[in-house]
């Protein structure tokens, strides 16, 4: 290729980033690098092809990834403690938001200020809904907390479970079950299935004997229980045979069954709805502020979230979103049946309780952990 | 003859004292030896002695309550938590004033966490109650207003408590900041830090005090400007509680405007109706009323607390003195003798293992050894992880060595063994792992064990047994002892790999520390459980020490 040919095909390369670039209005006084924190593997994956790379390549901005979210809250209190924050956006559940936001650690932002309108026209408020539900939270994406379970287990004799209580049901679906070392939604389900109804939930937890009645139910299948804290667990134990169902985020189940076509099937059962979002720390140096900023403005718009949908099966948290979430980016399926939102998934649903959670969180954590132990 | 003889003294070439030019030649070397080290002393006083204090301190350190609420913890001070009764109105209006400072510098929620630890219930109460604080003086804002509209108006104020350079500093950032944006430049100015007047505090104290908290708070968050906002209701609780106490003749004691205001007001609040503050917390959560939540801020009141430790051996404070902990939440004196019976049982499990090994090294030609201490030292260069995640794939109920079993037919299909995930996992992998450190001390002992000795036994007729048992076994206890300790210590503080391969039966107290590091953010515990696990380590060093010798233990 002659160096004119060369020169006209990185022209012809160049020139929808150079008409997407003008969309983007100029960064002024901004860093030119960024320390983003998330949570690794495919999630990050869909973060960065979707937003950081096509901004990467819009202004040369430099990204740093570090997956620290889950040790999001520990981190940042000890890094406002030493008076040194290196982080510039991180990427949060709901109720770690909240309690980042509680205490100061993250910033508060007006996202109708701060973020693009919807494509539709609405504002970042009416467009996020109660996604955004603290002064601090910049959502991106509706996940849910679901079951797998193996298709081939012989000694279901032929049967399935059709709903979340088979998990407490040890005479028909024997077999280890995987679920998270945390008391939240465990102790949900464990009620559910324990005779009490939705409505009155929350309600029956805030009374001490509430919590006593949900560890007593779990205490009914403890022994069959292998715990996880990390959200790959699951589809590993689920794919080796290790259990025979587990609960674990929909996007993780998503890539076993879809992606690797193992024998496993989704249980979607009275999953349960979360967020999970952006907080950019306080107290962060004019120049870098300006940059996160300047980069969550085109990192939340409508098209983007939209674009994330394409990496992995989350739903994106902006309701001008949704009717453009299309194919999956390399197999070309119909994402749509495969998100959490999607009508046929969620008959029986819960969504995250954050405001309980926040008032409740450290008693029933000290005595859940507590239970384990024992 | 030389002047050295005839002085006594030996003198150096250049004639001074030899002492003294030795003396200085030695501290030279000294000094340059020192400076050698330097580097490495530098390194270990910052990444080791140095986090080993601020844990100590951190363990024990509770300043948290008598920051955020340092008007209760003075106020009820004196508060008998036996009578029965609640604190009188004087605690209750100095913990809002604190209150609604902690709830906007957004401190609340952490010390409610904190006290949390110690009383269940509490993170939410005082979440429930940082909503509600800020309505607690309402009336007596409204009453105020009532009586002279001026006194919602943030420039009054200003005017009353703010010092008069403070107002001339203002009004210059003020002219600076209109100046700024009628030209169109960003303006990011601070607003200059308050100063309080001279002479308020001793005419309205608390007022003053929750006056000056409030420009504070409002400076603090996002440099707001405090003549922008008038005071939170509170504010208005203390100034009817001071102007309920002060006499006229203080009042007059202030310039004429301050009189203007003051006076009618001081007249006036003898009428105002009164609110009753116990009814109000009482309102925002019935257990304000009750005396356990503030006998648990009495107790927690001090700077310094031992509560950390205490809960550390499931022992609790309460305001009646250290008690037992309920039966459910006991768990670390539990962890703490797991951790101490499964280091021990890794530890002999490695010694089992390794002693023969380490014989063989020691023993067989050359050549031989050579490619065994190779096998030896192979996985111990191999990544922990690594090691740690092929035990997860060996050991699993449809891992490779069930699969063996079940194909040989030892176990049943149905009755595979679990290996992982429990106590058995943890002590398998973390037997392998751990078993260099075992091997490498004993092979390097036994090397040096001369094999005529053993050779001599035999000539004088004792059997192999006798030769090994009497002979050979007593030469290498010195490096049973250095790989026991070795071993041992580095079991205890085992992190990863029980957390990978131990499900919950099979983690040690280090995940404990982890769990409350990473995720409850109960800081102090962990350090609390760190210290005890190096006290725990130093008495069984010192033990050792006494009992075997620490100069008997042999490294090769």
């Amino acid at each position: 290729m002659t160096i004119r040919g060369l020169l006209s095909a990185t022209a012809l390369v160049a020139l929808p980033v150079a008409a997407m670039a003008q969309d983007l209005p100029p960064c002024e006084n901004c860093a030119d690098s960024m320390t983003v924190v998330s949570w690794g593997g495919a999630y990050q994956t869909s973060q960065i092809k979707a937003y950081a790379e096509p901004y990467a390549a819009m202004t040369g901005t430099t990204f740093t990834w570090d997956e620290s979210s889950n040790e999001a809250v520990a981190k940042l209190r000890a890094m406002n403690e030493a008076g040194n924050i290196t982080w510039d956006l991180v990427d949060v559940e709901g109720p770690d938001s909240q309690r980042l936001c509680d205490e100061g650690l993250a910033m508060e932002v007006d996202i109708d200020e701060i973020l693009a309108a919807g494509d539709d026209g609405s504002t970042p408020r009416e467009d996020f809904g109660d996604s955004a539900f603290n002064d601090c939270y910049i959502p991106q994406i509706v996940f849910s907390t679901t079951f797998g379970y193996r298709t081939n287990v012989a000694e279901w004799g032929g049967r399935t479970p059709d709903n979340l209580c088979a998990l407490f049901d040890l005479e028909n679906f024997p077999g280890k079950r995987s679920l998270e070392r945390r008391p939240k939604k465990n102790i949900e389900w464990a009620l559910l299935c324990d005779g009490v109804e939705k409505d009155d939930l929350y309600d029956v937890l805030s009374t001490p004997e509430g919590v006593e009645q949900a560890l007593a139910k779990l205490d009914t299948i403890k022994s069959e229980v292998i715990w996880w804290s990390a959200g790959a667990e699951t589809p590993q134990r689920l794919a080796d045979g290790e259990v025979v169902m587990g609960s674990t985020y929909n996007g993780r189940l998503f890539s076993v069954i879809v992606e690797q076509s193992q024998p496993v099937e989704m249980l979607w059962d009275w999953q349960v709805f979360d967020f999970d979002g952006w907080i950019i720390p306080e107290g962060l140096p004019e120049d870098r502020l300006n940059r996160v900023l300047h980069f969550l403005h085109f990192a939340t718009d409508t098209q983007r979230l939209a674009d994330q949908a394409k990496f992995i099966s989350y739903g994106p948290a902006r309701a001008s979103s949704q009717p453009l979430v299309s194919t999956h980016a390399d197999l070309g399926v119909e994402m749509a049946p495969h998100m959490p939102t999607n009508p046929e998934n969620q008959k029986n649903y819960l969504v995250n309780n954050i405001e309980w959670w926040a008032d409740n969180q450290d008693d029933v954590e000290a005595r859940f952990q507590a239970w384990l132990a024992q | 003859m030389t002047e050295a003889t005839r002085t006594g003294q030996m003198l150096a070439a250049d004639g001074t004292p030899l002492k003294r030019s030795l003396q200085r030649a030695l501290r030279a070397q000294k000094l340059r030896a020192l400076m050698l080290i330097a580097p490495l002393l530098l390194f270990i006083m910052v990444t080791f002695v140095a986090p080993i204090a601020d844990m100590l301190f951190r363990s024990v350190e509770n300043q948290i309550v008598s920051d955020t609420l340092p008007r209760t913890a003075q106020a009820i001070r004196d508060w008998d938590h036996n009578s029965g009764e609640p604190p009188s109105d004087d605690v209750l209006a100095a913990f809002t004033i604190d209150m609604i400072a902690a709830v906007e510098r957004k401190q609340h929620t952490r010390l409610g966490t904190r006290l949390n630890y110690e009383q269940n219930g509490l993170s939410s109460l005082f979440r429930k109650t940082g909503r509600g604080v800020g309505d607690i003086g309402e009336t007596y804002r409204d009453q105020f207003a009532a009586l002279d509209p001026a006194w919602t108006d943030p420039g009054t104020w200003i005017a009353l408590f703010a010092d008069p350079s403070w107002q001339a500093d203002h009004d210059a950032w003020e002219a600076a900041r209109t100046a700024a944006r009628s030209a169109g430049r960003p303006f990011a100015e601070p607003v200059p830090p308050f100063r309080l007047k001279d002479g308020m505090a001793g005419v309205l104290p608390e007022t003053a005090d929750a006056y000056l908290d409030f420009a504070r708070a409002v400076q603090g968050n996002r440099n707001g400007d405090p003549a922008a906002r008038a005071p939170w209701p509170p504010v208005y609780l203390a100034l009817y509680r001071d102007l309920t106490a002060v006499g006229v003749g203080r009042i007059a004691t202030l310039d004429e405007a301050a009189q203007a205001l003051l006076d009618p007001a001081h007249y006036a609040v003898r009428g105002f109706e009164r609110a009753d503050l116990a009814a109000l917390y009482a309102g925002i959560d019935r257990a304000w009323s009750q005396t356990t939540v503030w006998a648990t801020i009495q107790t927690f009141s001090a700077r310094y607390t031992p509560g950390y430790f205490l809960t550390a051996v499931d022992l609790k404070q309460t305001p009646d003195g250290i008690t037992s902990q309920p039966a459910d939440q006991k768990i670390y004196i539990m962890l703490f003798e797991r951790t101490l019976v499964m280091s021990l049982t890794i530890m002999g499990a490695c010694v089992l293992l390794g002693y023969p090994i380490a014989f063989l090294l020691a023993n067989l030609p050359m050549r031989t050894s050579n490619l065994l201490l190779i096998l030896v030292l192979l996985p111990f260069w191999t990544s922990l992880l690594v090691r740690t995640s092929a035990w997860k794939v060996l050991l699993q109920q449809q891992g490779v060595i069930n699969d063996i079993l079940v194909w040989i037919g030892i176990v049943d299909n149905a009755g595979r063994l679990i290996l992982i995930n429990n106590q058995t996992g943890t002590i398998i992998a973390m037997t392998h792992i751990l078993l260099p450190f075992m091997i490498l001390p004993l092979y390097s002992v036994m090397k040096t064990i001369p094999p005529s000795y053993v050779r001599a036994a035999k000539s004088l007729g004792a059997t192999n047994w006798t030769a090994f048992w009497r002979v050979y076994f007593p030469q290498s206890v010195p490096g049973i002892g250095a790989g026991c300790i070795l071993v041992f210590i580095l079991a205890i503080g085992y992190y990863i790999t029980p957390e990978l391969v131990g499900g919950t039966s099979g983690t040690f107290i280090s995940n404990r520390i982890a769990y409350h590091i990473s995720s409850s953010l109960n800081w102090g515990l962990a350090a609390a459980l760190g210290t005890i696990l190096l006290g725990v380590v130093l008495a069984l060093y010192w033990t050792y020490d006494r009992l075997v010798g620490i100069d008997k233990v042999n490294l090769g």
